[in-house]
Parts: structure tokens; C-alpha cells; sequence
């Protein structure tokens, strides 16, 4: 499996790409040779990283490469697309997910997703954050923690007052918020972000990134993004994905090129496709 | 020089004149079209207001409720009440009929048939709302009646509004399962996956999220099917049981008489139809009454729908 070089921790892939760097801490995932098939088309090819407790893991490379692929294995969303098989493993805390025994749901009750569009229930708003919840059984005080995971999502001081009105009339920023404080609301082990913030202005974007600083003690977070400089200010690891073209069918393979500290990735990249990616010389 | 008619100056800005003309034709047509379907309308509530006042006029008006007296025309005997309820007892069963497999059948196709099972199920659907009525009717009669009405109930008749309720249920159950399943498809896909990926199971994702978010569209096609129940005369003709006259009856193991069958016995008899004066007008009236309980259910069903769309 991974071969320890140079420095401990740091593992050069012998394969064609692939520059790894284990991530320090204990590990959330370790994603092992995945690859992920749309009917006959393979959309990721063999891809192995780890991912560390309570980091934030970045996943950038051009659009169709993928990243929305790899991130809905971790929960298992690509169950619910009929086309999609996926080959290899990805251990959770050491659990193959997709080992025959494994309930779906039981998965995405630990590892929770925030989609790109803000897609709140046409509900209220307390009753959009408390219907994780109720139906994971929670027996304790609903107020309180619906009070709490409005906090943890920095959206509690603007809707303390109408907590019973349709989270269908918040803004757009607004409603990403409410969908994470749905999300914590659960508790997760992790949180699944796929391009949180491409729907939302500046503003709201500053918060969603503060607010993922604030709860990374308690979270594992993996986003994709799309913003270099959004990875850049909030990861700690990133990983950079690049669609290949692959022989055998007329269709793009995505691959994983680089994983590494975040700085490194923008500073000092091993691959030349990462290098001319993160600095904005790829097409 | 420019391509083959592409403007070229600003001579040509007006277009071309017979191409507008043409233009202003169609929408000429079109227009007809719809002030036809409004002037159509008119003239129906006309027609029938100028009978029934008539009909109104030749009777007393207190004469118009007298439970229990029942509803014979060619007596003179006109209570409403006893067609009102014949009608609801009748469409009350359908409505018991077609709302669990209208919205069971919806549910079904539209959050766990596979997309290849549907493709054939929905076909189906089709076809059973394209059944004639009258077959429907013949169908309850020959069928329903005997192997289902008299075997749980058996002191039941041959003809009664149950097994006539049954047959309107079975008509109107594709249309609560299309109009309903329309709206549930239109739930968007995000709320779906919103909710399995807080965990939430198949059947939690449909009742808790699915359908709350489709509610206006599953009533406006309940309110639907409820309006079309009510109009339907021709199973209720043949197997209701009461040709002409009825008491007034609540029971559905008996024989009823419906608002749409009286009208029909008045007007498919109508070289008999003399008796008092008013009899024949008496159609009229209760067409009036009909024409307005259907309009009022489909306006409400119209504000369900409307509420549906404003919300994606
Ligand atoms: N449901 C699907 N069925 C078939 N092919 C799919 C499906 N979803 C994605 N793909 C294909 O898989 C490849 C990777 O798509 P994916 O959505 O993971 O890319 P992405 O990196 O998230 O792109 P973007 O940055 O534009 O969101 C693409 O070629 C895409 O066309
Ligand atoms: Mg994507």
C-alpha cells in the first residue's frame, strides 16, 4: 500500500501521477485505487488519498473532472443514480463503505452534504433544521438544538424572530446557511460541501467560510470549489484533480494529479498541470 | 452585398409587410378560437338560466326541500336534497375508491417505478381514462355488482349506487393518478436529495418531503377527480337503479338517484316528459346547480395548482 519515502508522512506515487502527500492525524477516509462508472463510461480512474479528522480538504480541477463524482462516493450519493458503479474502496475510520453490509443511510446520517445550490424544504425554518433530527429519532430539547445549529451556521441572529416562516423566503446566502445548520444539526462526523458558494455573493461567501473555521474542531469538512482562492484561505489539504483523455472511449477520465498541504499546492507544486492550473495559465 | 434577405439599411427596419399581416392573421385565428370557447360558455349558463327560471317560477319554492318526499318529476315532486345526496353517496364512494389508488398508483409511478416499468404502466393509466363510460357502466353492472357488491353485502340488489360509485371510482382513478403524479414529478430532484442525504429513508424522503412539497397538486387532483365524479351520469344511469324517480335514500345498498341521472331520465324520455308543468324545465335547474358546483370545485382546484407552481 503506501510506501513510506523521503520524509515520513510523504508517499511519491510510482504510478504516471499521482503526487501524494499523507495528510498528519488520524484518518477519516482512506480512499483506495476508486474508480467511479457511469454506465460503461469511467469517470474517475483510480484514485487513492486519505483524508485527516478535522481538516479541511479541498478538491479543485476543471469542470467535468470529477470532483462532484468523488465527493458523492463518500456518502454513498451515487447510489441514487441508476448508471453509477463504483470500483476500489474507501475506508471510513477503517469500514469499507461500500462493503455489502453497509446501509446508505446509515452512511449519510455520519457524513452529511451540502449541495451547490442552496435546496432548503419548502418548510419552515426550524422545521427544515429539525427534520434531520426527528428523523434520526433525537429525543432531547428540539428548541435548544435547533438554537444551536442555527448558531454553529452564523444564521441564528437573523431568523431568531421568524423561526416559523417558509425557509423558501430567505436570500440565497441565507438558505446555504440554513442547508449547513441542517447539516450540523445531525451532528455529523463529516460535511460534504460540493461548490457551497458558487450561488452566493462575497459577503455571504465570507461567512460560509468563516463559519466552516469556526466548526472544524468538530468536523471533518471536504469541499469542492471551484475558487482558487477560496481553497487557498480555508483547506488544509488539497487535492487536484485533471480530466485525461482516456484511449479506449472518446470521453475524459478524471485523475487525481496532486494532494498535497494546501500551501504547497499554491506555492510549490510537484506537477507541472498542477502548477499552470492554480496559476491560471490552463485553459 | 448582404445575404440573401438580411437587412440592409434602415429602410428595412419595418420588416416586411406581408410577413405582419400574416402574423396579425394567425393571432385573428387563434383569437377566435379562445372567444369561441367563452361565448360557448355563455350561451350554455344562458340556456340553461332561461329554463330554470321558468322552473322556478311554475314551483313552490319550499317545494324544493322536502327530504323524504324524494325527487318524482312527473309527479311534481322536486326535492333537491334527495338528488344532492344521491349524488354524494355516489361519488362519496368513488372518491373512497380513487383516492388511495389514484394516489397510490401516483406515488408509486412517480418515486419508485423504474424508469422502464413506467414507460409501460403509464400507457396503461392512459388507456383506462380513455374508457368509455358507458362500458364502465356495463362493467359494474355485469361485474362489480354481483362478484363484489352482493358477495360482502348480500342482501344488496342488482342495481345500487355502491357498485355505481364503485364503477365512477374506477373512472376517475387514472385522472387523480396522472394529475397527481404530474405534481409529484415536478417536486425537484434537489429536495430529494437534500433529504436522503440527511439520512432520511425512501419512505420518509416521499411522505415527509415528497408529498408535503406536491400537497397542492395532489388536492387540486382529488378536487378533479371529485368534479368529474359529480358529473358523471352514464354509470350512474345504468347502474344506479332509479329510472325516473327515487326517495330519498342514503344507504348505497339501495338504489339512488344522482343529479346527472335525473337529468338524463328527464331528457332521454323526453316524449313522456309532461306531467306538470315545470317537469322538463326541472333539467334546466339542476343542470344550473351542477354547472355551478363544478365550476366552483375546478376554480378551487385552479388556486391549488397555481399555488404550486409559484413555489418552484
Ligand atoms: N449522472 C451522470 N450520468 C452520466 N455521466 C455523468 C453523471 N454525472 C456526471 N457525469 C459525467 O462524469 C464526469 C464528471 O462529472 P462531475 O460532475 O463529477 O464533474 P465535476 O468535476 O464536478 O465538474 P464541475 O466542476 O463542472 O461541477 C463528467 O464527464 C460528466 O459528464
Ligand atoms: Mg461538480
Amino acid at each position: 500500500m503506501t510506501a513510506q519515502e523521503t520524509k515520513p508522512g510523504i508517499r511519491l506515487d510510482t504510478a504516471e501521477h499521482a503526487v501524494e502527500r499523507r495528510p498528519a492525524g488520524e484518518l477519516v477516509f482512506d480512499v483506495q485505487d476508486l474508480s467511479v462508472y457511469y454506465g460503461e463510461f469511467r469517470a474517475v480512474r483510480e484514485i487513492s488519498m486519505s483524508i485527516a479528522q478535522n481538516q479541511i480538504t479541498a478538491l479543485i480541477g476543471p469542470s467535468g473532472c470529477g470532483k462532484t463524482t468523488m465527493l458523492r462516493c463518500f456518502n454513498r450519493m451515487n447510489d441514487l443514480i441508476e448508471t453509477a458503479r463504483v470500483e476500489g474502496k474507501i475506508l471510513y475510520h477503517g469500514v469499507d463503505l461500500y462493503e455489502k453490509s453497509v446501509d446508505p443511510v446509515e452512511v449519510r446520517r455520519r457524513i452529511g452534504m451540502v449541495f451547490q445550490k442552496p435546496n432548503p424544504f419548502p418548510k419552515s425554518i426550524y422545521d427544515n433544521v429539525a427534520f434531520g433530527p426527528k428523523i434520526a429519532g433525537f429525543k432531547g430539547n428540539m428548541d435548544d438544538l435547533v438554537e444551536q445549529s442555527l448558531q454553529k451556521a452564523a444564521l441564528w441572529d437573523e431568523v431568531k424572530s421568524r423561526l416559523k416562516e417558509s425557509a423558501t423566503g430567505l436570500s440565497g446566502g441565507q438558505q446555504q446557511r440554513l442547508c449547513i445548520a441542517r447539516c450540523v444539526a445531525v451532528e455529523p462526523d463529516v460535511i460534504l460541501m460540493d461548490e457551497p458558494c458558487s450561488a452566493l455573493d462575497p459577503i455571504a461567501t465570507g461567512k460560509v467560510e468563516d463559519l466552516m473555521q469556526d466548526i472544524k474542531d468538530e468536523y471533518t469538512i471536504v469541499i469542492v470549489t471551484h475558487n482558487m482562492q477560496q481553497a487557498a484561505r480555508v483547506s488544509d489539504m488539497t487535492a487536484f484533480f485533471t480530466a485525461e483523455v482516456n484511449e479506449e472511449q472518446d470521453r475524459r477520465t478524471g485523475v487525481l494529479v496532486e494532494y498535497d498541504k494546501t500551501e504547497r499546492i499554491f506555492t510549490n507544486p510537484t506537477d507541472e498541470r498542477t502548477e499552470n492550473y492554480v496559476t491560471g495559465r490552463f485553459g | 452585398m448582404a445575404a440573401i434577405g438580411a437587412p440592409t439599411g434602415a429602410m428595412d427596419l419595418r420588416g416586411d409587410a406581408r410577413r405582419r399581416r400574416k402574423e396579425t392573421r394567425i393571432r385573428r385565428v387563434f383569437q377566435g378560437a379562445a372567444v369561441f370557447s367563452v361565448i360557448v360558455s355563455v350561451l350554455i349558463v344562458a340556456s340553461l338560466l332561461g329554463r330554470a327560471l321558468f322552473f322556478l317560477s311554475k314551483v313552490d319554492l319550499s317545494a324544493l326541500w322536502i327530504p323524504s318526499r324524494g325527487w318524482y318529476p312527473r309527479r311534481g315532486v322536486f326535492d333537491i336534497p334527495t338528488i344532492v345526496m344521491g349524488t354524494l353517496v355516489v361519488s362519496g364512494i368513488g372518491m373512497l375508491v380513487a383516492a388511495p389508488l389514484g394516489l397510490g398508483a401516483a406515488i408509486y409511478l412517480s418515486e419508485y417505478a423504474k424508469p422502464r416499468v413506467r414507460r409501460i404502466l403509464k400507457p396503461i393509466l392512459e388507456i383506462l381514462a380513455g374508457v368509455p363510460s358507458v362500458v364502465l357502466g356495463f362493467f359494474a353492472i355485469t361485474w362489480i355488482i354481483p362478484n363484489v357488491v352482493q358477495t360482502i353485502w348480500p342482501e344488496a340488489g342488482f342495481f345500487n349506487m355502491m357498485g355505481a360509485g364503485i364503477a365512477v371510482g374506477i373512472l376517475i382513478t387514472p385522472l387523480v393518478a396522472s394529475v397527481a403524479e404530474d405534481s409529484l414529478r415536478s417536486v425537484p430532484g434537489a429536495l430529494r436529495e437534500a433529504s436522503y442525504g440527511m439520512g432520511a429513508r425512501k419512505r420518509t424522503t416521499t411522505m415527509k418531503i415528497v408529498v408535503p412539497a406536491a400537497v397542492s397538486g395532489i388536492m387540486a387532483s382529488l378536487i378533479l377527480g371529485l368534479s368529474r365524479a359529480i358529473g358523471e351520469t352514464m354509470i350512474v344511469a345504468i347502474a344506479a337503479g332509479a329510472s325516473g324517480g327515487s326517495a330519498f335514500k342514503i344507504n348505497p345498498l339501495e338504489p339512488g338517484q344522482t343529479m346527472t341521472a335525473a337529468m338524463t331520465a328527464l331528457a332521454i324520455g323526453s316524449d313522456q316528459v309532461r306531467g306538470q308543468e315545470g317537469t322538463f324545465e326541472s333539467l334546466f335547474f339542476v343542470g344550473l346547480v351542477l354547472f355551478f358546483i363544478t365550476l366552483v370545485l375546478n376554480i378551487v382546484s385552479e388556486r391549488f395548482v397555481r399555488r404550486v407552481r409559484k413555489k418552484y
